[in-house]
């Protein structure tokens, strides 16, 4: 197998951050930037030594700022971009994460999340940055947000994590965490032609930008990517269609802000993945990410026990699954909300269900330790 | 009526027809200067991508010049133009910024891409204070001056920014004042053609909020206070320290060949291709 093939088709047995590295870079993904941080590193390290032989620039930054700064100034040139971090770089990233939201810039941000707060445990995993990459950033906006349970859904949701920016203009999160990061198991590359992902859509010539709408449209306006003759004006000010700055107009200023939202909330049913295993169950296992695995270990041994109990996992985040949550509310009498923190996404479920069902949130024993499959158990057994 | 046209009309957008600058603002010259520079060169606006970030100086490109311009945070506009340039090898990428977005809150990304080598150009309009949030002090204002958050005079030492950027690794540095446009075009000509980092500072008046707490009075009498100031490099280095306090030294710091990161990226991009 040749060192430069860009799609590693077939079987391997590696880690989840190898598997993010490949899935980007099958995604078609040709810059990378970001800073050394555990447990994200393994994404980086190998992309460092394989973006080269596809064409690809890796960058190693002074600091997080200066990663997902030179990450969209590389989306603006037309290059896939993508950063790779843990929550402190998240921290660090916030400003500019609100910057890539405004200009409408498509974006691919790894968390390979860890324990907080601050510099807490490097190498231990914790959904520890649910809210804050959907919340973190000054103003209001959506962004979307993908949350894998496995090594070979941290090569395939990073795929998707491309196609979703590039279709909708927007920074997607991938929201990994450090055990599933570090985790070894069976990993399937397709082939290359299997991996279709959407292409932004770029802007047509005109005589100036007052002729083209280069943002704000909530159907997705065609980038008016640089280097092509566009003069395209990108500001992350308020601003009009056209990319002109507009400090003065409250009605400019309202679109500004609703615009990129409704782009997403319109298209949220074409974003939103939930992987729904209730049939027939009276009580729901609620979970994402990590916590998935010991969520379908529970109900199977619940089952066993003669307890009509299913799982209901959520692959997209953000934007929130709420049609899907108070759904799942009206077919279950129970709802119990797994989380490996203290409940981070909880209250945005509790805010759709708590109407048609009872809802509880668990968290693991020990904070930091994923669920025991028995645990869960022991607490639906107690109910 | 006769119509006469500026002749750098030609590099701007059409529709924008007023600047944000204060009267007697340095960015007008400093401006004029960048646009003379590509105009001598014979470059066309769309050779370029202009990257700029928050500050008087940031509005500059943007919404001014007609060409990609990228308005960013503050502090940060090398960083997203490292990203463009890497992207964008073939382009001539400039950084337009003051010295609080570019040296202070920015301070360690102009550090890291000077040390990069990496062909940018960055105009640094260095005027010694924060002009749009309203005079407070800069770490680039003179020890002793009062300003509105200095208000018992600065206790701190000013930044001397070209000298820092030299050491960290620039291809080519230059400081002039405005006083000095002829002088600063023929630099910013010399700094879009190297290959590498190069940085231009421009001390540049800022009489609405600089004049005033300096004392220094109108823009005539700051670009009058620049010209007998103003000590050229070869003669400062033959002078005692003491002798070059509160004195700008003006002229090329720097002028050097050496490895360029956006190149070496391609260089490698290439030889691991072939190596198919």
């Amino acid at each position: 197998m040749s060192r430069n093939k860009k799609v590693l088709t077939g079987t391997h047995f590696e880690m989840g951050n190898w598997a993010c590295a490949e899935g980007a870079i099958a995604a078609g993904c040709n810059f990378v930037a970001g800073y050394p941080i555990t447990p994200a590193s393994e994404v980086a390290n190998r992309l460092a030594a394989r973006l080269p032989r596809v064409n690809g620039t890796f960058l190693q930054t002074e600091d997080e700022i200066g990663a997902i700064c030179s990450a969209i100034g590389a989306s603006w040139v037309g290059c896939k971009a993508m950063t790779v971090t843990s929550g402190p770089g998240i921290s660090l990233m916030q400003e500019n994460i609100g910057f890539a939201v405004a200009t409408e810039t498509p974006l691919v941000i790894i968390d390979v999340q860890r324990f907080g707060p601050s510099t807490g445990v490097p190498s231990v995993g914790l959904a520890a940055d649910m809210v804050q990459v959907a919340r973190g950033s000054h103003g209001d906006y959506q962004i979307i947000a993908l949350s894998p349970e496995s090594p070979q859904e941290m090569f395939d949701l990073t795929i998707r994590a491309f196609s979703l920016a590039e279709a909708y203009r927007v920074p997607v999160f991938l929201m990994a965490d450090g055990f599933i990061g570090h985790m070894r198991e069976q990993i399937v590359i397709p082939e290359e032609d299997r991996t279709k992902i959407k292409q932004r859509k770029i802007a047509e010539q005109s005589v100036s930008v007052l002729d083209r709408r280069d943002f704000l449209d909530v159907k997705v306006a065609p980038m008016p990517v640089f280097g092509l003759g566009l003069k395209a004006h990108v500001t992350s000010s308020c601003h009009d269609e056209h990319g002109m700055r507009n400090l003065s107009d409250p009605a400019v200023m309202h679109t500004y802000v609703m615009n990129p939202i409704k782009k997403i909330v319109n298209h949220r049913d074409d974003i939103v993945q939930v992987e729904d295993d209730c049939i027939d169950a009276e009580v729901a296992l609620v979970s994402y990410g990590t916590v998935s695995r010991s969520a379908r270990a529970a109900a199977g041994l619940a089952r066993k026990n003669g307890l009509k109990v299913g799982t209901f996992r959520m692959l997209t985040c953000w934007p929130f699954p709420d049609k899907e949550i108070r759904q799942l509310a009206e077919n279950v009498e129970y709802m119990l909300v797994l989380e490996n923190n203290t409940g981070q996404m909880y209250p945005y479920i509790k805010a759709e269900a708590a109407h048609a069902c009872r809802v509880s949130f668990l968290g693991p024993q020990t904070l930091g330790q994923i669920h025991d499959p028995e645990y869960i158990l022991s607490h639906l057994n107690r109910r | 009526m006769t119509v006469s046209i500026h002749p750098l009309k030609k590099y701007t957008r059409s529709h924008i027809t007023r600047t944000t600058t204060c009267p007697g603002c340095g960015i007008g010259i400093v401006s004029q200067a960048i646009l003379r520079a590509i105009d001598e060169l014979e470059f066309n606006m769309d050779d370029f991508v202009f990257v700029s970030g928050i500050g008087c100086s940031a509005w500059i490109p943007s919404p001014l010049y007609n060409t990609d311009t990228l308005h960013t945070t503050h502090g940060r506009p090398i960083a997203f133009a490292t990203g463009v340039k890497l992207g964008l090898p073939n382009k001539n990428v400039m950084v337009i910024s003051g010295d609080g977005d570019l040296a202070a809150i920015g301070g360690n990304h102009l550090i890291h891409a000077a040390r990069r080598n990496i062909n940018l150009t960055v105009i640094l309009l260095n005027n010694g204070i924060y002009g749009m949030t309203g005079g407070q002090t800069a770490p680039t204002t003179p020890r002793g001056l009062t300003t509105i958050t200095s208000p018992y005079g600065t206790m701190e030492h000013n930044f001397d920014i070209t000298p820092m950027v030299v050491t960290a690794g620039a291809s080519y540095a230059a400081r002039w004042t405005t006083y000095h446009p002829r002088q600063m075009t023929r630099s910013i000509k010399k700094a879009i053609q190297k290959k590498g980092f190069a940085l231009i500072e421009a001390m540049s008046q800022c009489p609405v909020q600089y004049g005033r707490v300096s004392k220094l009075g109108k823009a005539v009498d700051m670009l009058k206070d620049f010209k007998v100031n103003s000590v050229k490099i070869n003669k400062a280095r033959n002078m005692e320290p003491e002798a070059l306090l509160g004195k700008i030294v003006i002229g090329e710091f720097v002028d050097i060949e050496k490895a360029e990161l956006s190149e070496e990226c391609m260089n490698l991009r290439r030889k691991m291709m072939e190596a198919m």
